[in-house]
């Protein structure tokens, strides 16, 4: 038998088509030029700008360059940059914060809860550029408020942005992310049925007991996801060129920094599109893993 | 009665951490309450005397940071509208018609898009608009935000049309509406909520963003708040703190704005699902 069905194919053509110009204009055409351009030496002025020339796997060598990869403001560096950021700011800054947060706000007074939700949201929803203003301002050196209360607390004031740059931003994108991880787990803790804990209670068990043995287990799938999720997105992040622009030296030019500087500063098409291609490659990774982990829990293989 | 105690403290202890932590994401922000309404405001920290309102004087007579949020708003309007109008037929379309492999199409967009984020499309992108003469437009920054946030504009409103019965649109049918009409007519206004996240969510995404505008856009008269606010720096690179301040604030506040609308309407579940 025929199923039925709402729309005839030619409509759901003629649906389909705007969004899928749209995409493959700027989405799907990108993947593969940005390929394409990383095999020539397309810069902006120039002959190479108009005609550039097939250079094959140039860009990538010169990525690669064993003498120069650890060198500072090259590739190799820019990436351990990137990874360690990553890492720092993203797995152990959101993540965990995020985690110790949801859980400590399942048993503190409502009004606190509600406080300390409302500012971590502020500092996730709030436009970038003004958030990076904030953060200039609260890290500056003269009369910044964090040197302020470094002084109160009878400690010297530092010059963040110089002398710990790396470390600024790390915390920078932990405090601007956090709130995502923290909703999530909060609304995961949310969900466990309150008896579990409550028998918990009667038998004695202490708050790290219940996380370890209840808490932790139930929301395991929630911590997939975020990891996953926080992690591209800190990986794809341009925001702290806007605190620092990636330097001083180079110091936290993450790789979308690092490819900003080689497309549009030092306007090396080329290389810039290597660059673009090896994040890509990243991200598939992990798109890839992400999806295949929400394929299984859809169809019910795992909690 | 020790396990009472024991609660009691974990409750205690709870708090203060929680305080504490509250307190560091507060800390940036503190600064960002005054600075708006002090008409001496330096970087540190001071509580204006008195509140002035001078800081937003000045920002109302700036034709130039006022044009910055007017193109803000045409540009992330523009783009509203084509995410909205083109995700809400494409996931429709998805949902109630034939269409082969459809349900692999969603995620196979979903999964470029996540692919090609901007910081390693950013050539690619540059060199499209480039080669197709849009170099400084408006409309090229409109077309591609519009194209980076459909798939999942889609997803979530696939999600949405998926959960809605057919029975709706077939009754329609069998009193003899048309498929286009049953859309527009039944199918339409049961998605609104659906339409409504994701016109908020893709205006917002579009109305905080720097890099694609800064990347697109060359003369001034064109930048949206976020590129434009770059340019109260003095000659000498110091920030017009007073301006800044007041600025930031006034650009902020539809972002701020939309937050409780949708909070308000729905919990604030559905902002915290994705982000561009």
């Amino acid at each position: 038998m025929k199923s039925f069905s709402l729309l005839s194919r030619g409509t759901g053509i003629v649906f389909l088509a705007p969004a899928g110009l749209l995409i493959g204009a700027f989405v799907i055409a990108p993947f593969f030029w940005v390929i394409y351009v990383s095999f020539t030496n397309r810069s902006l002025l120039g002959r190479t700008a108009l005609a550039p020339d097939f250079v094959g796997l140039a860009n990538y060598f010169s990525l690669f360059d064993a003498a120069t990869f650890f060198t500072r403001g090259e590739f190799g560096s820019s990436l351990i940059l990137t990874i360690q950021f990553v890492l720092l700011s993203a797995v152990v800054g959101q993540a965990a914060l995020g985690m110790l947060l949801a859980w400590m706000l399942q048993s503190v007074p409502k009004s606190l809860k509600h406080v300390t939700e409302t500012v971590a949201i502020g500092a996730w929803i709030l436009p970038e550029v003004v958030i990076a203003f904030a953060w200039f301002a609260f890290l500056d050196y003269e009369n910044g408020t964090l040197n302020m209360i470094m002084e109160a607390l009878g400690f010297p004031p530092g010059d963040w942005l110089l002398s710990f740059p790396f470390w600024a931003i790390v915390v920078f994108n932990t405090w601007r992310g956090t709130a995502f991880s923290m909703m999530l787990f909060n609304s995961a803790f949310s969900s466990i049925p309150p008896s579990y804990f409550q028998a918990a209670d009667v038998a004695g068990a202490s708050s790290w007991q219940k996380f370890r043995d209840i808490g932790l287990p139930l929301v395991r799938g929630h911590v997939v996801t975020d990891l996953i999720l926080i992690t591209m997105w800190s990986f794809n992040v341009f925001t702290p060129f806007l605190l620092t622009s990636g330097g001083p030296s180079y110091r936290t030019e993450i790789l979308p920094i690092y490819t900003y500087r080689i497309a549009f500063r030092d306007f090396d098409f080329g290389k810039g599109a290597a660059v673009g291609v090896v994040v890509m490659l990243i991200n598939l990774v992990f798109a890839l893993f992400y999806l295949w982990v929400m394929r299984r829990r859809a169809k019910g293989v795992a909690a | 009665m020790t396990r009472y105690l024991g609660l009691y403290f974990t409750r205690i202890g709870f708090s203060a951490a929680t305080a504490l932590i509250g307190v560091f994401f507060a800390l940036p922000l503190v600064w960002f309450i005054f600075a708006p309404f002090n008409p001496r405001a330096e970087l540190g920290l001071s509580v204006p005397e008195p509140f002035s309102l001078t800081n937003f004087e000045a920002v109302f007579q700036n034709g130039f940071a006022m044009r910055g949020l007017w193109n803000s708003l045409v540009q992330s309007v523009g783009g509203v509208i084509l995410v909205g109008a083109g995700a809400t037929l494409a996931s429709y379309a998805l949902s109630r018609s034939p269409i082969p492999g459809k349900s692999v199409i969603t995620y196979i967009l979903l999964l470029f898009s996540s692919v090609v984020s901007g910081s390693a499309a950013m050539v690619p992108i540059f060199l499209i608009i480039n080669g197709v003469g849009l170099i400084d437009t408006q409309i090229a920054v409109i077309l591609v935000f519009a194209g980076g946030l459909l798939p999942t504009a889609m997803f979530i409103l696939r999600d949405f049309i998926d959960s809605i019965p057919k029975s709706y649109e077939e009754s329609a049918m069998v009193a003899g509406a048309s498929p286009v009409q049953a859309f527009f007519d039944v199918a339409l206004p049961v998605i609104r909520p659906g339409i409504v996240v994701v016109v908020v969510w893709a205006f917002v995404s579009i109305w905080g963003s720097f890099l694609i505008p800064f990347i697109l856009l060359r003369s001034s008269e064109k930048m949206p708040a976020s590129v434009a606010i770059y340019s109260f720096y003095s000659e000498a690179g110091t920030p017009i703190v007073t301006l800044l301040a007041a600025y930031s604030l006034l650009y902020s506040l539809p972002v701020v704005i939309l937050y409780l609308f949708v909070s308000w309407k729905f919990g604030f579940r559905f902002f915290g699902g994705i982000k561009a």
